[in-house]
C-alpha cells in the first residue's frame, strides 16, 4: 500500500509546465526581483544566470534560455537564497531543482570528474569508484564489533546509514569508528546496511541527475524492506535531507535524525561521559543542510559546549550566513571544473575565515567538510595551525580515560 | 551510412579478481562485468561519425552478464538497434568471439552492409587486440586498430584513418570501406547519458536476441595456470628532510642514467 500511496505522492510533484498551478510555485511569481539570492548566492557573482534572473526568465516565459547556460552547474545548493528570500520563496525546492533538471539533460559535456563521480555511484554505489565489497572495510581496524543486518537481520532500533564518505574516505572512517564508540558508550541498540548500502543520491538529485537519485532511491528502499527497525540514523546530511523530504514519495516511513541531532538528543547521558579536557578553541561551521536547510544551529553548539575545556568561537560568518563549502549538489566533484574556470574554491574562503576567528579546531558535522577543508588547510599553508574535527570525534575523544 | 559497434563484456577490475580454485579461471562469486573501456570509445566514435554523417548506429554483443545494461546504455547514448548473441558460452576467447559474432553480422537481417565496423583496439582480455583483425578475416574486410579519429569521406568510399605508433607517432590511413576498425580512443571522451534517458531506453527500448551461429571449430589456446602476480620488491621511503631526500633521488635516478 505504501508504494502505491507514494506513487501517488510523487505525480503530486510539480513539474515545470505545472508549476505555477502548485502553491509553492505561485509563490514564486511573488518575487519582487529585489536580488537578494543572487547577491547571497555564493557563485552568484560568476552566474549569467543568477537566481534573480532565472525568476524573471520563468515569467517573461524565456526560461529555456537558462537550459543551455551552464549557471546552475555553479550552484551548491547552500540553501542560502531559499533562507534569505524576503518572500520566503523556497527557491532550492522549487524552481531550481526543475531547471537543473533540463540543464543537467541538454549539457554538452559533463565535466570529466563529475561524470566520473556518477558514473561510479551508479555502478558502485559510491562516487570514489571502491569496490562494494570494500563499503565495511573500516571495521577492520575498529575494537567493538559492529552488527550488519545482512549477517544478523533481527529487528533493531536504530538503523545506521553510513553513507560513502564515512565508509571509504580515510578521514571520514575515522569519523565512523568514533560514532561506532559513543553508540556504544551510549548503549544505542545500531545495526550497519554494511556492504548492501548505496549512495542516498541526494546530490545527484540537488545536481539535476534525477534518474540517478531515482535509481539509489528504488535499491535502497528496496534493501529498506529486508530488514526492521524503528528508525534511521545516518552520518550525511545529504542523506539527511533526502531521506527526510525526498525518500517518503517512494513510502519511506521512518523517523529520520542526523547523528549529530541524534547525539544532541541524547546529550543528558553523554555529558557526564566527557570527562578529558580538551583545551581547544573551537570554531563550529554550520553546514548547509543542517543549519540552514533544517535549522540545527544550537544542537551542535550544545554538543561542543559539553566538552570540558572547550572554547567555542564564532565566526564571522554564522549560523544562517555561514559559507557553503562548495561541495554541496555536486560541487564535490566539479573542483577541477571550478578551478578551469578561475573560481575560488568556497572552502578555501571558509577555512581562511575560520583561522582569522582564532580557533584552532574547525568542528564540522557534514562528511563533506572534511575532506574539502583539510585539502584547504594545506592549499593555504594552514596546515599544521588548525586542525578539522568532526564533533563525533571531539566527544568521542573526551570520552577517552586521559 | 551504417555504423556497426561490436562489444565484449570484461571482468571489472574494481571488484579485486581472484582465481578460482583449479587455477584456471576467475573467481566468480564477486566477479562483474563491465563493457571493456576501449569499446565505449569505439561506440563514441561511431555515434560521432552519425552525428556528421548521418545514418545508424547498430550495437552487436555476446550475451554476458550486466550486457543488457551496457546495451540500454548504448540505446540511451543513441544507438539505433542494439543485437545479443545468446547461447553461446560464456567467457569466450576472442578468436571464438570473432567467429560467432562475424557469423552473426552476417547471417542477421539488416546488420549488412556496415560502412564501418568499429569495435575496441584492445580489452583486458584481449590485450593483443585481435579482436578487429579477426573479425576483418572472417568478413574479408581490410582492418586497422589503434585507431584515435576517423574522416568518412562517402563519397569515394573510403575513410582516412588516424592511427597511433609508439614513441608519440602518428600514421594517417586511407582504407576502403567498409571496413573493420580498433578504436584506441575516441576523438571526444564517451558522453555521459544521464540515467533518466537510460531508465525510459530500459522501458521502451529492445534488445534484439539472435541465437548463436553454430560456431565453425576456431583454433583457441588452453589456460595451463592463472595466477596473481607477486611483488619482487616494494617502493623504497627515502627519509629525512626534503632536501637530504631529493639529493638522495637525484643520485638514484643519475646511477641509474636517468639524469
Amino acid at each position: 500500500m505504501s508504494a502505491s500511496l507514494g506513487a501517488f505522492e510523487a505525480a503530486l510533484e510539480p513539474t515545470l509546465e505545472t508549476l505555477t498551478h502548485s502553491p509553492e510555485g505561485r509563490k514564486v511569481l511573488t518575487c519582487m526581483q529585489c536580488g537578494v539570492c543572487a547577491g547571497t548566492c555564493p557563485y552568484g557573482d560568476v552566474m549569467e544566470y543568477p537566481p534573480r534572473r532565472i525568476i524573471g526568465m520563468l515569467r517573461a516565459g524565456v526560461l529555456e534560455k537558462v537550459f543551455t547556460s551552464d549557471s546552475l552547474l555553479n550552484c551548491v545548493a547552500c540553501y542560502s537564497c531559499l533562507a534569505k528570500c524576503p518572500r520566503n520563496i523556497r527557491l532550492t525546492e522549487v524552481l531550481l531543482p526543475l531547471v537543473k533538471e533540463q540543464v543537467f539533460l541538454r549539457l554538452p559535456e559533463v565535466p570529466a570528474e563529475l561524470h566520473r563521480a556518477l558514473q561510479n555511484i551508479l555502478r558502485y554505489g559510491n562516487p570514489f569508484g571502491e569496490p562494494p565489497r570494500k563499503r565495511t572495510a573500516w571495521l577492520k581496524t575498529l575494537e567493538i564489533p559492529v552488527r550488519i543486518l545482512a549477517e544478523d537481520p533481527r529487528p533493531v532500533d536504530v538503523l545506521w546509514f553510513v553513507e560513502c564518505e564515512n565508509s571509504y574516505h580515510p578521514r571520514g572512517q575515522d569519523v565512523s569508528r568514533a560514532t561506532v564508540r559513543l553508540f556504544r558508550a551510549l548503549n544505542v541498540d545500531f545495526a550497519i546496511l554494511g556492504n548492501e548500502e548505496k549512495c542516498a543520491g541526494e546530490c545527484a538529485r540537488l545536481l539535476g541527475e534525477t534518474g540517478l537519485f531515482d535509481t539509489l532511491t528504488d535499491y535502497n528502499m528496496a534493501i529498506f524492506t529486508k530488514y526492521r527497525f524503528d528508525r534511521l540514523v545516518t552520518s550525511g546530511t545529504h542523506a539527511y535531507d533526502a531521506f527526510k523530504y525526498h525518500y517518503p514519495s517512494s513510502g519511506f516511513r521512518y523517523p529520520v535524525e542526523h547523528t549529530m541531532t541524534f547525539l544532541a538528543g541524547l546529550l543528558d547521558r553523554l555529558k557526564p561521559l566527557l570527562t578529558r579536557r580538551l583545551n581547544y578553541t573551537v570554531a563550529y561551521h554550520d553546514s548547509c543542510c543542517l543549519g540552514r536547510h533544517n535549522g540545527f544551529y544550537e544542537e551542535p553548539r550544545r554538543l561542543l559546549q559539553a566538552i570540558p575545556g572547550i572554547r567555542l568561537v564564532e565566526m564571522v560568518h554564522n549560523r544562517v550566513n555561514a559559507i557553503c563549502c562548495g561541495g554541496g549538489g555536486g560541487g564535490m566533484w566539479m573542483d577541477t571544473y571550478y578551478k578551469a574556470k578561475g573560481y575560488e574554491r568556497l572552502s578555501d574562503r571558509r577555512v581562511r575565515e575560520a583561522a582569522a576567528s582564532g580557533a584552532d579546531v574547525l568542528a564540522i558535522s557534514c562528511p563533506y567538510e572534511l575532506a574539502r577543508f583539510e585539502d584547504s588547510l594545506k592549499v593555504l599553508g594552514l596546515d599544521g595551525k588548525m586542525v578539522v574535527r568532526d564533533i563525533n570525534e571531539l566527544l568521542a575523544e573526551s570520552m577517552e580515560v586521559s | 551510412m551504417h555504423f556497426l559497434v561490436v562489444f565484449r563484456m570484461v571482468p571489472d577490475v574494481v571488484e579485486e579478481l581472484e582465481v578460482a580454485p583449479g587455477g584456471k579461471s576467475l573467481e566468480t562469486e564477486y566477479l562483474r562485468m563491465i563493457a571493456s573501456e576501449s569499446d565505449d570509445h569505439a561506440l563514441e566514435e561511431a555515434l560521432l561519425l552519425k552525428e556528421r554523417h548521418g545514418g545508424s548506429v547498430t550495437v552487436v554483443a555476446a550475451d554476458a552478464p550486466e550486457l543488457d545494461d551496457a546495451l540500454f546504455s548504448a540505446l540511451a547514448k543513441g544507438a539505433d538497434r542494439v543485437v545479443k548473441i545468446t547461447g553461446a558460452e560464456f567467457g569466450l576467447s576472442t578468436s571464438r568471439m570473432a567467429g560467432i559474432v562475424a557469423a552473426t553480422i552476417r547471417h542477421t537481417p539488416g546488420l549488412l552492409p556496415a560502412d564501418l565496423i568499429l569495435t575496441g583496439t584492445q580489452a583486458i582480455d584481449d590485450l593483443d587486440g585481435l579482436i578487429a583483425p579477426l573479425l576483418g578475416f572472417h568478413l574479408g574486410l581490410p582492418s586497422l586498430g589503434i585507431v584515435t579519429s576517423v574522416e568518412c569521406q562517402p563519397a569515394c568510399g573510403a575513410a582516412v584513418v588516424t592511427r597511433e605508433f609508439p614513441d608519440g607517432v602518428r600514421g594517417q590511413f586511407e582504407i576502403p570501406l567498409p571496413a573493420v576498425l580498433g578504436v584506441q580512443a575516441a576523438e571526444k571522451p564517451p558522453r555521459y547519458v544521464p540515467v533518466a534517458k537510460v531508465r525510459a531506453a530500459m522501458k521502451s527500448g529492445r534488445i534484439e536476441e539472435v541465437p548463436a551461429p553454430e560456431p565453425a571449430v576456431a583454433p583457441s589456446l588452453e589456460i595451463v595456470r592463472m595466477s596473481k602476480p607477486v611483488p619482487l620488491s616494494h617502493a623504497e621511503m627515502l627519509e629525512g628532510d626534503p632536501e637530504m631526500a631529493a639529493a638522495e633521488l637525484c643520485k638514484m635516478l643519475a646511477g641509474r642514467g636517468l639524469l
